[in-house]
């Protein structure tokens, strides 16, 4: 095992590295504000001599997706990033990507959606398009970010998988914060990723095919269960490929994260960055005697119901955070638990925080676990039940 | 009726392999009218044959031999391109 020095990075920065270590064939990109550091920093590579990928200079993201569904397609190794708005405009387009099996990986800094506009972190970008049948990755930090990175081109392309995979990274607390990253040999990465094979490319000239077909009502419904079913096989493919990159870094990712549930009676369930922050307050109450953990969701889509599950079998209270809102409905997360925890005993709570950026702090935290924090955490005003 | 796939026999993402086409019978669309010949007029310029968009002209080697009714959409450009107005379009109902 050969490991690299550390280096200071943000998470955009390793991103960025890893884009070049990745070296994809096309890599169709529109700047937005947080993700724009990881196209610049790959640009930048490329302008060096670093990196080769064809830069495709769109004029949207619904044209950067388009282009990437026509490279990933024909034959080549293709990447992407976007935030917010980019990802909204580019929605109509995942959904094509997915459906066409597009093996697309995209680096996402996640963005609050406009209305009012701001730039800052939550998640309602991606639950935009939590639909469509595309792998979401959640990091903690810029290190994940940069392994989920190296990680996804494997996963995106596995004959058993042929899906775009998000790779999501909050916007600013991890794209724009430098910290120490250590990264894999260049030559680790290569070997890793290998070469770029999909069933049936379309500039393979001997096996012509017809892609994108119309289907009526009576292929429709197949085709959305062949890929549903593809997106599911992720959880058993994610094992066996989070094996062979610990091999090389040591690191080892699984769909969830248990930090500290042995023996936990009150646990946080949460996506992103905010996992770090709630693991030091659990390390804090957990000195003080408290019995209190976290369940980190590395893999929102697919949605590992049956590890959640199982990872909370012991524990008699389950708060969970979410960083997008369902207005009149379930927040996102909340209603994935509610369902992978149905008929259990476990009291579960449903807190939304952090929209638009705004901060969660460890007294927040604190508060969640004592039972006191309200459905919307942090929000100015009368205490709020949804 | 074509035999239909079951969802775990699909390609991914529905590629298909080429000259699926003329197994799919499509005339079925055709409203109204179809093309019908008088062959005593025909000089065999072939530009029906050119033009039409569901390669539904049939031909005996080079020589005009008749329609694909399986697959005319009954556009009527055959009728409108042909110079010497030996096809026109009938009732979907008269007798070939």
């Amino acid at each position: 095992m050969t490991h690299a020095a550390r280096e200071l990075l943000t998470g955009g920065e390793a991103v960025a590295h890893a884009m070049r270590q990745i070296d994809p064939d096309v890599v169709p990109i529109y700047p937005i504000t947080p993700q724009t550091p990881i196209i610049q920093g790959y640009a930048q590579f490329v302008a060096d001599g670093r990196a080769h990928g064809e830069l495709v200079n769109v004029e949207s993201e619904h044209s950067a997706m388009s282009a990437a569904v026509g490279a990933a397609l024909a034959g080549a190794r293709t990447m992407t990033a976007t935030s917010s708005q980019g990802m909204a405009l580019m929605a109509e387009i995942v959904y094509i990507a997915a459906s066409m099996r597009a093996p697309i990986v995209v680096a996402v800094g996640n963005r609050a959606l406009s209305g009012p506009i701001n730039i800052h972190c939550d998640h309602s970008d991606s639950m935009l398009i939590r639909d469509s049948g595309v792998v979401q990755l959640f990091a903690e930090n810029a290190q994940e970010a940069y392994d989920l990175t190296v990680l996804a081109p494997r996963l995106a392309e596995h004959p058993a998988v042929l899906l775009p995979v998000l790779v999501c990274q909050d916007g600013f607390t991890i794209t724009h914060s430098a910290e120490p990253v250590e990264l894999l040999p260049d030559a680790a990465v290569a070997e890793f990723v290998g070469e770029y094979r999909i069933p049936h490319a379309m500039l393979d000239v001997e096996h012509p095919t017809s892609q994108g077909p119309f289907a009526m009502p009576d292929y429709y419904f197949e085709f959305r269960r062949d890929q549903a079913a593809a997106l599911v096989r992720v959880l058993d493919v994610l094992p066996e490929l989070a094996d062979e990159l610990a091999a090389s870094c040591g690191r080892r990712y699984s769909a969830v994260e248990e930090y500290a549930l042995d023996g936990a009676e009150r646990a946080i369930v949460a996506l992103g960055s905010s996992a770090g922050t709630i693991k030091d307050v659990v390390d804090e109450l957990r000195a003080d005697g408290e019995r209190v953990g976290l369940l980190k969701i590395t893999s929102f889509r697919p949605f590992p119901a049956a590890a959640v599950a199982a990872a909370l079998a012991s524990v008699a209270e389950v708060h969970v955070l979410d960083r997008a809102d369902s207005p009149g409905g379930a927040p996102p997360l909340f209603a994935e638990l509610a369902a992978a925890l149905y008929g259990s005993t476990t009291a579960l709570h449903s807190h939304v925080y952090g929209l638009g950026g705004r901060e969660l702090h460890p007294a927040d935290i604190r508060d969640v676990f004592a039972g006191t924090a309200s459905d919307y955490v942090g929000l100015r005003g009368a205490p709020c039940h949804a | 009726m074509a035999q239909l796939t079951p969802w775990e026999e699909l390609e991914p993402g529905g590629a298909i392999a080429p000259s699926t086409s003329p197994a799919s019978p499509t005339g079925g669309w055709r409203t109204g009218l179809r093309p019908d010949v008088d062959l005593s007029k025909c000089v065999n310029c072939l530009l029906c044959w050119l033009y039409c968009p569901d390669s539904a002209i049939t031909l005996d080697g080079t020589v005009f031999a008749g329609f694909d009714l399986e697959h005319c959409k009954g556009c009527e450009i055959c009728a409108v391109v042909c110079p010497t107005d030996a096809i026109e379009m009938v009732a979907e109902e008269t007798a070939a």
